[in-house]
């Protein structure tokens, strides 16, 4: 350890250790934020016993998205929203000839769909394992409108390579929203700002899919994530619960 | 009341509370009514729709149907055009009334179960929906699959000598006139009250 400084005294950098400058940065953040206790709260906290790999599909979910985040931010750089063949064109363009541009797109496109299949594959753990029940109905709430959204996220997502496929699979998808009795037919003219698929409402659709959806979802993650701290996580089920021995001494079993 | 003189009723911590609240509020509203309007405003505006020569009357024969590419929104390009499949009235099969609007029977190949476009065989005189296997006989009635109603139609007219093409326009099966409606909405019986008119389809031409 260096000597502490007396007054009038030049500090001598020269001895300062390299590994020790990481420290100070995030000391010097911690001393102005406070935010270390809350992330030991988030991150080491006691979990049951028995827990397996099953665990650890809600973390898997979250990092698709956080794949799905990324890849788009950057696919965003080149994607351009034009019905008149732009995006078709923009498409390509990243595809064939931008460099990486096939592997990010193709990130971006299989991501989506093992962003799905691990949302079910999480779903399907906390409903067998009991894990939805008191005190955790909200997380499964909020698990459930994060599921809606990502499926929301499939939908817009499917139109933007403006290809026969997504043209079509967009008219069908929204045809089947003007089903809905009553409010189906203005839901429609919602979805595609008119009566019929028209000049804006690709745009509509990338706006939803990159700012309004994403946006809902990050900040219903961190809702989900807060409540999965607060509340800590369930035993499996077919674990009972072994009560301390001296608790069993002045009970009549 | 603690903390309020004698008759007061409100004290300086509820009111400071209630302006800056209420400041929060109005402000909130403020923004987000005018964006959620913006948003949904096509719901509500009229599109125009114009009428576009396809032909003389020469070319519809009234024994099949002839192709015409129409564009129903202006400025996209393919992704703003349909395809109508268009012949002349043949009274002794076209039992609706007749008006200066039908003389030239149009069929929009949208289909009515989900929207795909649908293809006229000559050989078997059926549409042919390629998604989930509706089927239309030679007049657009549902023949078989799942669509709800018969193909939609556009209106046409003769105009100097020419025909030409109008708005879209849905039937039941009863080829009664409705409103354009979307694919997949039914309209004999308690349909057309379950699927109503939009505010942002053209004007029907009164017959």
């Amino acid at each position: 350890m260096p000597r502490p400084k007396r007054p009038g005294e030049a500090q001598d950098v020269g001895a300062f250790p390299p590994a020790e400058a990481g420290i100070t940065v995030v000391d010097w953040i911690d001393e102005r934020t406070s935010l270390s206790p809350g992330i030991r709260w988030m991150l080491f906290r006691k979990v049951p016993k028995g827990i397996n790999w099953a665990y650890t599909l809600g973390s898997a979910t979250l990092f698709a998205f956080l794949a799905q985040a990324v890849t788009g931010v950057f696919l965003a750089m080149y994607y351009r929203p034009d019905a008149a063949g732009g995006a078709y064109e923009s498409i390509r363009y990243i595809t064939d000839d931008a460099f990486l541009g096939q592997f990010v797109r193709g990130m971006h496109k299989w991501g989506a769909s093992v962003m799905i299949i691990l949302i079910f594959l999480h779903m399907a753990r906390v409903f067998f394992y009991g894990a939805y029940k008191y005190p955790r109905e909200l997380t499964w709430i909020i698990g459930v409108v994060l599921l809606i959204l990502t499926l929301v996220m499939g939908f817009t997502g499917y139109l933007l390579p403006f290809d026969q496929r997504a043209y079509w699979a967009t008219i069908v998808g929204v045809n089947i929203n003007g089903t809905g009795p009553f409010v189906g037919p203005f839901l429609s003219d919602f979805l595609r700002a008119g009566p019929e698929f028209g000049a804006t409402t690709l745009s509509r659709f990338y706006a939803i899919h990159m700012l309004l959806v994403p946006g809902a979802i990050g900040a219903l993650i961190g809702a989900h994530l807060y409540l999965v701290s607060k509340l800590g996580i369930t035993a499996p089920p077919w674990l009972k619960a072994e009560p301390e021995p001296e608790l069993l001494e002045h009970s009549e079993v | 009341m603690p903390g309020t003189f004698e008759g007061e009723t409100v004290n300086r911590r509820r009111f400071m509370n209630l302006v800056t609240n209420g400041a929060g509020g109005v402000a909130a509203v403020a923004i987000t009514l005018p964006v959620l309007g913006f948003a949904a405003g096509p719901i509500f505006s009229r599109v125009p729709f114009e009428w576009q020569t396809i032909g003389m009357p020469a070319d519809f024969p009234k024994s099949t149907y002839q192709t015409r590419v129409v564009e129903i929104v202006q400025g996209i390009g393919e992704a703003g055009k349909t395809t109508a499949y268009v012949r002349a009235r043949d009274p002794s099969i076209d039992t609706e009334p007749e008006d200066q609007y039908n003389q030239f029977v149009a069929l929009s190949s949208r289909c009515m179960h989900l929207g795909c476009p649908v293809r006229f065989v000559a050989a078997a005189e059926r549409f042919i929906c390629p998604c989930h296997g509706g089927v239309y006989d030679f007049r657009g009635m549902v023949a078989g699959g799942p669509p709800v109603r018969p193909l939609d139609r556009f209106y046409t007219r003769l105009k100097d000598g020419y025909v030409q093409i109008g708005p879209r326009y849905s039937v039941n099966s009863e080829l009664r006139r409705f409103s354009p409606r979307d694919p997949g909405e039914p309209l004999d019986g308690v349909g057309q009250y379950l699927y109503p008119a939009r505010f942002s389809t053209s004007q029907i031409p009164q017959s």
